[in-house]
C-alpha cells in the first residue's frame, strides 16, 4: 500500500479524544461533589460578613450560650458570639492557612524530589537521608515542637508546617522521576539535543506532577487538622480570631449542656476533609491518564 | 526532499562501530553477585565491528543477551562505551553527546506507547526540535511539520492532536517523524514493530522501505523477527553474546549461511508454508549467561559442528566470500550441508 | 496418557503411573472432549449495562486433536481460554453461554469441584512462566504439589514423579534442577518447568496462552516441539493460543480465527491458509512476511481493531475491509459453514473463492 492509501484510511481512523474525555469529566461524580463541597467553603469564606450581620469577635455576655434560634441558627457562645458567624469566619482562617501551607512544601519539596531523582547521585542521596530523618518522626510531634520554637501564630504555623512536609512532596516526585526519567520519550528528548532542565520542566513535569497535586489536596486536610489541633493545644492562632480549633477548644466545657459548641466547628473540619479528599480522589482519575482508560 | 541524509560517495559508511566492547562490573549490590553466581563481570558487547552503508537498511538480528540493544544504547549515546569507537559520516561521534552529535543518529523505539509524550500535542512535539536544531526559519516550521507528517503517510490534521488518539501503528509513524525531523545521518530502529498487531505491521515495515528507497535513508534496524529481517533489509548481521558472527548481503544470508548459529536461526523460524519444514539443523540449549562467555568459539556448546579447535580458538569475523563474512573456524564445512528447499512455487 | 505410555511408567516400578488416567471421568463416546458453545465474557459496569469483550463464541475440541486460536491483541482470545480454566480476572466474567467438558457444563459446576479437575483433567501454560510459578518455591515441589494433590502421591513418590517429568520436559540435569528456584533458570528452562507443572498429572486438555512468545527463536522451537511430542504420546488435546500464524501452523491442525470477540473463521489449519474464506484471516495471511517467500508483497490491512466499548454495528471488520457492502453494516454475519468443514462470518466469503494470495 502507498504512503497516500495508509494516509487516507488513517484519517478516516482516528480516535476522536476531545469530545472522550469531555464526558471523563462529566462522568467523574467525585470531582464535581468534591468541587461543589469546596467552592460552596470557599465562597463563605470569602463573602462571609455578606452571608451574616454579627461580629465574630465582638462579645456580647448578655447572649451567652443561647440555643439555636431564627436570631442565632446555631446559637451563642460562652461570651455571646454568633456560632454560625464564628464558624463562617472561622472557615476563612483555616482555609486560608491550609492552603498558604502547602504552597511552599509542596514547590520546594516537589523540586528537591525531582532533581534528587532525575539527576541521582550523590545528590539525591543527601536529599533522601534528610528525608528519612524527617519521616523517622511523627508529623505533630515535629509541628508542634516547631511551632513551640518559633512561638505561636500564623507565621510560625506556615514555618512549621513547611519544614516538616516538603518532605512527603520530595518523596512523591522522586519516586515518580524515578519512573519517568526511563521513558522512551525522556531518551528521545535527549536524542533530540534537548537540555536537562528543558526536559524536566516541559517534557517530564507535566506528565509527573498530578501526584503531587493529588497529594496536595490530602495535605491540606492533613494541614488544617495541624491548624485545628495547634489552636485546640493553645499554640494555634491568638484567641480572640474565629478558628475552628479555638472553637472546639472553648466548646468542650459545655460538652453536656451545649454540645452543639463543640460538634459544630468539629463537623466543619470533617465536611472540609471529606470535600478536598474527594476533589483529590477526583483529581486523580481526571489527571492520570492510564486510570481513566 | 534531500535534507534528511547526505550521502556522500567518498564515504564508505554513515555509521562505523570498530572494536566496540562494553563491560558491565556487577559488584554495585551483594545481591547480584550472589544471584549471578559471584562473577563480577558481564560482557554486553565483545569488540564489535559494523558499519551501515549510505540509504541501506541493515537489520541487526540476535536473541536476547546477544547485546543488540546495548549497541542501540551506545550508538545513541545513552550508555558509553567501554572501549572502542564509534563514527557518524566519517566523524567520530563523542561519547557524551552535544545537541549536534545528538541529532545525527536518531532512534525509533519499541514501545510506541512509552516513545510519546503523553503530554505534549504533535504539533508541539516536531515544531520544538525543529526550532531547537534551526532546521527550518520560524515561519516555516509548520510547513515542515506538514511535510514531515506526510511523509510517515499522515496529515496536517493531527498536528493538534495528543499521542493518545493515536493507535499503535499510527504512533510508530509519529515516532519516525520525530527522528526525522532534524535530518539524522543515521536511524536506529530498534524492533519497531515488535509491539504492533500483525496486521498493523506490515505498513510501518513498508514505511521503512519506502524511507528507504525514496529519500535515501540509511537504517540500522534491529530486529529478531527474521521473516521480517528478509523482507525489509539489503543487508544482515548476526550478533551472538556480543559479538557479531555473520554479516551477508539478505538473499546471501538466508540461503548460503556460512555461521552454524545462523543456520540454526533460520530453521528454528515458524514457517506458514505447509511443505515447508524446518529440521535437520537443531541446536541444542540456550544462549549462555553473558557473565559466562565460553572460551573459544562462544558458539561451540550448542554447535553441531563443534570440535576440539573450536574449543581452543576463538574466531575472528573473516571474508567468506563476496561481501559475506562469518565468525566459524567450520564455514567451509557448513557450506556442504544444504539448506532445506524454501519452496516458492506460488499457490 | 496413553495406554502404552500407562504400562511403560508401570513397569519401572520406581513411581506410580505419572496418568491418574484411572481417576479419569469415562470419555463419552460422541461427545466432544471440550465444546464451548455460545460463550459471552465481559464486565457489567452496572445493571443495564454490559460490555461483552467475547461474543458467542462456539467451538469444540475432540480428543487428541490441537486447535490454535489466533487473533490480535484486544481479540478477546485470552478471555476465550482464561473462561475455560475458570481464571477470567475480575471484573471479566461469563456472561453467558456453556463451556462442556466431557459433556458436563464447567459453569454450573460449583466452584470447588471445578477446582478439583485443573490438573488432572485440564491444565494451563501461561505466556511468562516467571509469574506462574512460586518465587520462593522449589520448582520440583511445584511441580509435585500437584500429583500430591490430586493423584494422592506421598511427597517422596510425587517427587521422583517431579524429576521424572522434568526428565521427560527435556531438562538436562533434572535431578539437581529440581533444587532450584525459578529465578536460577533461563526463560526456556521455565517454561520447561511449567509444561512439566501443567502435565504432571496426565491432564486430557491442555490450554497454552502464547507460551512462547516471550522465548527466543531457537527456544521456540524447542519447546513447541516439546509440546508436539507430550501431545502424541499422551493423545492430550491443545487449545493453543497465539498471535503468531506460523507458530499456529507448526503447531496444530485445527484454527479459528478471532476479531474483536467473535470467530470470524475456523477450519483445519492447512486448508484455512490455503484457501482463507474471511477478509480478516486472508488480511493477515498477506500482511505477514513469509519466510518461504521473501519476495511476495506485503499487504497491510488499513486501519486498526475497533474499540472493546465502541465496535461498529454489524461485522467488527466491515470498516477494514475490501470486500465490504451495505449490508455488512447492517448485520452482524453468522458464522456458517462455507467449505466442507470450514466456518466463515463473512456474507461475502464466496467472493473470496477464486482470488489467489498476492
Amino acid at each position: 500500500m502507498t504512503t497516500a492509501a495508509v494516509a487516507t484510511a488513517t484519517r478516516a481512523m482516528r480516535r476522536p479524544a476531545r469530545s472522550r474525555s469531555l464526558k471523563a469529566w462529566y462522568r467523574n461524580g467525585t470531582l464535581v461533589a468534591g468541587m461543589v463541597i469546596v467552592g460552596l467553603l470557599v465562597l463563605a469564606a470569602v463573602f462571609a460578613p455578606l452571608i451574616t450581620h454579627y461580629d465574630p469577635i465582638k462579645q456580647d455576655l448578655q447572649n451567652a450560650l443561647l440555643s439555636p434560634s431564627a436570631d442565632h441558627w446555631l446559637g451563642t457562645d460562652k461570651y455571646g458570639r454568633d456560632v454560625y458567624t464564628r464558624l463562617v469566619y472561622g472557615a476563612r482562617v483555616d482555609l486560608r492557612i491550609g492552603f498558604l501551607a502547602v504552597l511552599i512544601p509542596f514547590v520546594v519539596g516537589s523540586v528537591a524530589g525531582a532533581l534528587a531523582g532525575y539527576f541521582g547521585g550523590w545528590g539525591d542521596t543527601i536529599v533522601m537521608r534528610i528525608v528519612d530523618v524527617f519521616f523517622a518522626f511523627p508529623f505533630y510531634v515535629l509541628v508542634i515542637v516547631l511551632v513551640f520554637v518559633f512561638g505561636s501564630g500564623e507565621k510560625s504555623i506556615y514555618l512549621a508546617i513547611a519544614a516538616v512536609s516538603w518532605v512527603a512532596y520530595a518523596k512523591i516526585m522522586r519516586g515518580e522521576l524515578l519512573v519517568a526519567k526511563k521513558q522512551d520519550y525522556v531518551v528521545a528528548a535527549r536524542l533530540g539535543g534537548m537540555s536537562h532542565g528543558r526536559i524536566l520542566v516541559r517534557h517530564i513535569a507535566p506528565n509527573v506532577m498530578s501526584q503531587a497535586l493529588i497529594y496536595a489536596m490530602s495535605d491540606i486536610v492533613l494541614d488544617i487538622l495541624a491548624i485545628v489541633t495547634l489552636g485546640y493545644l493553645g499554640l494555634g492562632i491568638a484567641p480572640p480570631t474565629a478558628e475552628w480549633g479555638s472553637m472546639i477548644l472553648d466548646g468542650q466545657e459545655f460538652i453536656t449542656t451545649f454540645w452543639l459548641q463543640a460538634t459544630i466547628p468539629g463537623l466543619a473540619v470533617v465536611v472540609t476533609s471529606l470535600g478536598l479528599s474527594l476533589l483529590g480522589d477526583g483529581l486523580s482519575d481526571l489527571l492520570s491518564p492510564e486510570r481513566r482508560k | 526532499m534531500n535534507g534528511t541524509t547526505t550521502p556522500e560517495t567518498s564515504e564508505p559508511s554513515v555509521l562505523r562501530v570498530s572494536a566496540l566492547t562494553k563491560r558491565y562490573e556487577s559488584g554495585t549490590s551483594w545481591l547480584s553477585r550472589l544471584a549471578n553466581g559471584g562473577t563480577g563481570t558481564l560482557t554486553a558487547l565483545d569488540g564489535v565491528d559494523l558499519h551501515v552503508r549510505p540509504g541501506e537498511i541493515l537489520a541487526l538480528v540476535g536473541e536476547s543477551g546477544s547485546g543488540k540493544s546495548t549497541l542501540a544504547k551506545i550508538l545513541v549515546g545513552s550508555t558509553t562505551a567501554s572501549s572502542g569507537e564509534v563514527s557518524v559520516a566519517g566523524e567520530p561521534a563523542p561519547a557524551r553527546r552535544d545537541k549536534e552529535s545528538s541529532r545525527r543518529v536518531q532512534m525509533v523505539f519499541q514501545d510506541p506507547y512509552s516513545s510519546l509524550n503523553p503530554r505534549i500535542p504533535i504539533g508541539r512535539m516536531l515544531s520544538e526540535l525543529l526550532l531547537l536544531h534551526k532546521i527550518v526559519p520560524r515561519s516555516q516550521v509548520r510547513a515542515e511539520s506538514v511535510r514531515l507528517l506526510n511523509l510517515v503517510g499522515l496529515e496536517e490534521d493531527v498536528l493538534g492532536a495528543y499521542p493518545s488518539q493515536f493507535s499503535g501503528g499510527q504512533r510508530q509513524r509519529l515516532a519516525i517523524a520525530r527522528a526525522l525531523a532534524v535530518r539524522p545521518e543515521v536511524l536506529i530502529a530498534d524492533e519497531p514493530v515488535s509491539a504492533l498487531d500483525v496486521s498493523v505491521q506490515a505498513t510501518i515495515l513498508d514505511l521503512f522501505a519506502t524511507l528507504r528507497t525514496e529519500l535515501g535513508l540509511s537504517i540500522l534496524f534491529i530486529a529478531h523477527n527474521l521473516a521480517v529481517v528478509q523482507h525489509l533489509a539489503d543487508r544482515v548481521a548476526v550478533m551472538y553474546l556480543g559479538r557479531i558472527v555473520e554479516v551477508a548481503e539478505t538473499a546471501q544470508l538466508f540461503t548460503e549461511p556460512r555461521h552454524p548459529y545462523t543456520r540454526a536461526l533460520i530453521d528454528s523460524i515458524p514457517r506458514m508454508t505447509e511443505t515447508s519444514v524446518n529440521d535437520g539443523f537443531e541446536v541444542e540449549g540456550e544462549p549462555p549467561s553473558p557473565y559466562d562467555v565460553p572460551a573459544g568459539c562462544r558458539f561451540h556448546p550448542r554447535c553441531p559442528l563443534a570440535s576440539e579447535i573450536c574449543r581452543e580458538n576463538d574466531p575472528p569475523l573473516l571474508a567468506v566470500g563476496p561481501a559475506h563474512e562469518s565468525a566459524c573456524l567450520k564455514a567451509g564445512e557448513l557450506a556442504l550441508i544444504p539448506v532445506p528447499n524454501v519452496p516458492q512455487e506460488h499457490r | 496418557m496413553s495406554a502404552g505410555t500407562t504400562t511403560q511408567a508401570t513397569g519401572q516400578g520406581t513411581a506410580p503411573a505419572p496418568a491418574g488416567r484411572a481417576s479419569h471421568a469415562p470419555v463419552q463416546p460422541g461427545v466432544p472432549l471440550l465444546s464451548v458453545q455460545d460463550l459471552t465474557v465481559g464486565v457489567r459496569p452496572s445493571r443495564d449495562r454490559t460490555v461483552s469483550i467475547v461474543e458467542g463464541v462456539s467451538f469444540d475440541v475432540e480428543p487428541g486433536q490441537r486447535m490454535g486460536i489466533v487473533g490480535e491483541s484486544g481479540s478477546g482470545k485470552s478471555l476465550t481460554l482464561r473462561a475455560i480454566a475458570g481464571l477470567l480476572p475480575k471484573p471479566v466474567e461469563v456472561l453467558s453461554g456453556r463451556v462442556e467438558y466431557n459433556g458436563v457444563d464447567l459453569l454450573a459446576m460449583p466452584a470447588k469441584k471445578r477446582r478439583t479437575l485443573m490438573g488432572p483433567e485440564i491444565a494451563m501454560i501461561f505466556q511468562e512462566p516467571m509469574t506462574a510459578l512460586n518465587p520462593v518455591v522449589r520448582v520440583g515441589d511445584q511441580i509435585a504439589e500437584g500429583p500430591r494433590r490430586h493423584l494422592g502421591l506421598s511427597a517422596k513418590e510425587a517427587g521422583e514423579l517431579a524429576v521424572q517429568m522434568m526428565a521427560r520436559t527435556g531438562i538436562p540435569d533434572p535431578a539437581r534442577r529440581a533444587r532450584a528456584y525459578p529465578h536460577e533458570l533461563s526463560g526456556g528452562l521455565r517454561q520447561r518447568i511449567m509444561i512439566a507443572m501443567a502435565v504432571s498429572c496426565g491432564p486430557r486438555l491442555l490450554l497454552c496462552d502464547e507460551p512462547t512468545t516471550a522465548l527466543d527463536v531457537t527456544v521456540q522451537l524447542q519447546v513447541l516441539r516439546l509440546l508436539e511430542k507430550l501431545c502424541d504420546e499422551t493423545g492430550t488435546s491443545l487449545v493453543f493460543v497465539t498471535h503468531d500464524l506460523a507458530v499456529v501452523n507448526q503447531t496444530c491442525s485445527e484454527l479459528a480465527v478471532m476479531y474483536a470477540g467473535h470467530i470470524v473463521e475456523s477450519g483445519r489449519v492447512k486448508d484455512t491458509f490455503r484457501q482463507p474464506r474471511h477478509p480478516y484471516t486472508r488480511g493477515l495471511l498477506e500482511s505477514a512476511p513469509d519466510f518461504d517467500r521473501p519476495d511476495r508483497l506485503l499487504i497491510p490491512i488499513p486501519g486498526f481493531p475497533p474499540n472493546v466499548s465502541d465496535r461498529p454495528e454489524g461485522c467488527p471488520f466491515a470498516p477494514r475491509c475490501g470486500y465490504v457492502r451495505p449490508h455488512c453494516t447492517e448485520a452482524m454475519p453468522p458464522l456458517a459453514e462455507v467449505l466442507p468443514g470450514r466456518l466463515a462470518a463473512c456474507f461475502e466469503s464466496d467472493r473470496l473463492d477464486d482470488e489467489v494470495l498476492a
